[in-house]
């Protein structure tokens, strides 16, 4: 099943998402199904699809943003290749190979 | 380390008369130091500064049966160079890197061990995720990148957390499937390859790295990469 769902193209999966939450969305909306919180919170309610778009995006700059500032630097990484080309071109110049700018 | 196994490396090469040497004396050293069986495949398309003459310069230190050239005529891009290359891998298992030093072959070890853990189909590197990073990025480049994976994560949910990453391991004849169902270009291809692997049901496994910017030679990233990006994310959207 799981393997199944995910043969659907993404785009049809969210298709398939966003159409079933609008429907259920308007049902309630037009009072197609009787709710008394509804009623009471009809604006909240005619709102939602423009509060969760906030909400993701709020989401995703927060996500992005924690991403962007805990990116590990590999400093050490970069000196170890440093030093590694020195060895690597000073053995390879010794097994005969003709550096260009050196 | 088992010695069973012989590992192909595929390292594509454009212009990378400074870098080729360095990455191919720094493979033999890991393989050398872990006893390891492998063979280097250098696909040059044709590079005006002349690395198919250095590339052979190094075929002849370190012989034919360790350095192997499956050179083009020309400039034909990355996807179809891995194509061109696996056909020619002799190894079970194949290791596909970027020869301008950003991936190092310190990992390769490690990239067995994690193969050989959990008897992975596919294992990839990853900056995103643990120990790995990056060096010599500014902060629009981390933005971008984070950037662009979060779409991807969001999009199309590779399920790995570096999908663009073009270090990893692969089992040959997983490889040669993979590569013939796969139609993008540039980073998106990379992309491809996951999903598909995934939807074929083949196990993945990741690996942190770090990412060493190149030190030799020009990286391209500019607003027509970025285009092509999108129209590679949306076409992988609509169709896997
Ligand atoms: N054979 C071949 N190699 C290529 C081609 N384009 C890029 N490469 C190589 O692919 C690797 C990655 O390319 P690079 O320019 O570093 O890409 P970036 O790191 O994503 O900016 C390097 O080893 C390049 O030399 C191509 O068209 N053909
Ligand atoms: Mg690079």
């Amino acid at each position: 099943m799981y393997t199944y769902i995910l043969q659907i193209p993404k785009l049809f999966q969210w298709l398939i998402g966003v159409s079933l939450f609008l429907s259920i969305w308007l049902a309630v909306l037009l009072e197609y199904v009787k709710l008394d919180i509804v009623d009471r919170n009809k604006f909240t309610i005619l709102l939602l699809p423009l509060y969760l778009i906030i909400a993701f995006g709020c989401y995703s700059v927060a996500v992005i943003g924690y991403r962007v500032a805990t990116f590990n630097n590999c400093d050490e990484a970069a000196d170890e290749l440093k030093q590694q080309i020195k060895e690597a071109r000073a053995d390879l110049s010794t097994k005969g190979l003709k550096f260009k700018d050196s | 380390m088992a010695a069973k196994h012989k590992y192909s490396v595929l390292l594509p090469t454009y212009n990378e008369r400074e870098n080729l040497p360095i990455i191919v004396w720094l493979l033999v050293k890991y393989f050398s130091e872990g006893n390891i069986d492998y063979e280097i495949i250098i696909i040059d398309d044709g590079s005006p500064d002349g690395t198919l003459e250095v590339a052979k310069q190094l075929q002849k230190i370190y012989g034919e049966k360790r350095i192997v050239l499956r050179p083009r005529e020309k400039k034909l891009g990355l996807g179809t160079a891995y194509i061109h290359g696996v056909k020619h891998a002799t190894g079970d298992f194949v290791l596909i890197m970027d020869a301008d030093m950003s991936h190092h072959p310190k990992f390769i070890p490690q990239f067995i061990e994690k193969q050989l853990e959990g008897d992975y189909d596919v294992v990839t590197g990853t900056r995103y995720a643990g120990d790995g990073g990056v060096h010599g990025w500014d902060f629009k480049r981390k933005l971008i990148s984070r950037g662009a994976n979060y779409i991807v994560q969001v999009l199309l949910r590779p399920g790995v957390s570096d999908s663009t990453g073009s270090f990893r391991l692969y089992r040959k004849e997983v490889l040669e499937k993979l590569v013939n169902s796969c139609r993008s270009k540039g980073y998106v291809f990379q992309i491809e390859l996951i999903i598909q692997a995934r939807h074929m049901g083949y196990s993945v496994g990741e690996l942190p790295i770090s990412f060493v910017d190149r030190v030799y030679g020009e990286s391209k990233l500019g607003g027509h990469e970025i285009i092509e990006w999108m129209k590679g994310i949306l076409y992988l959207f609509a169709t896997t």
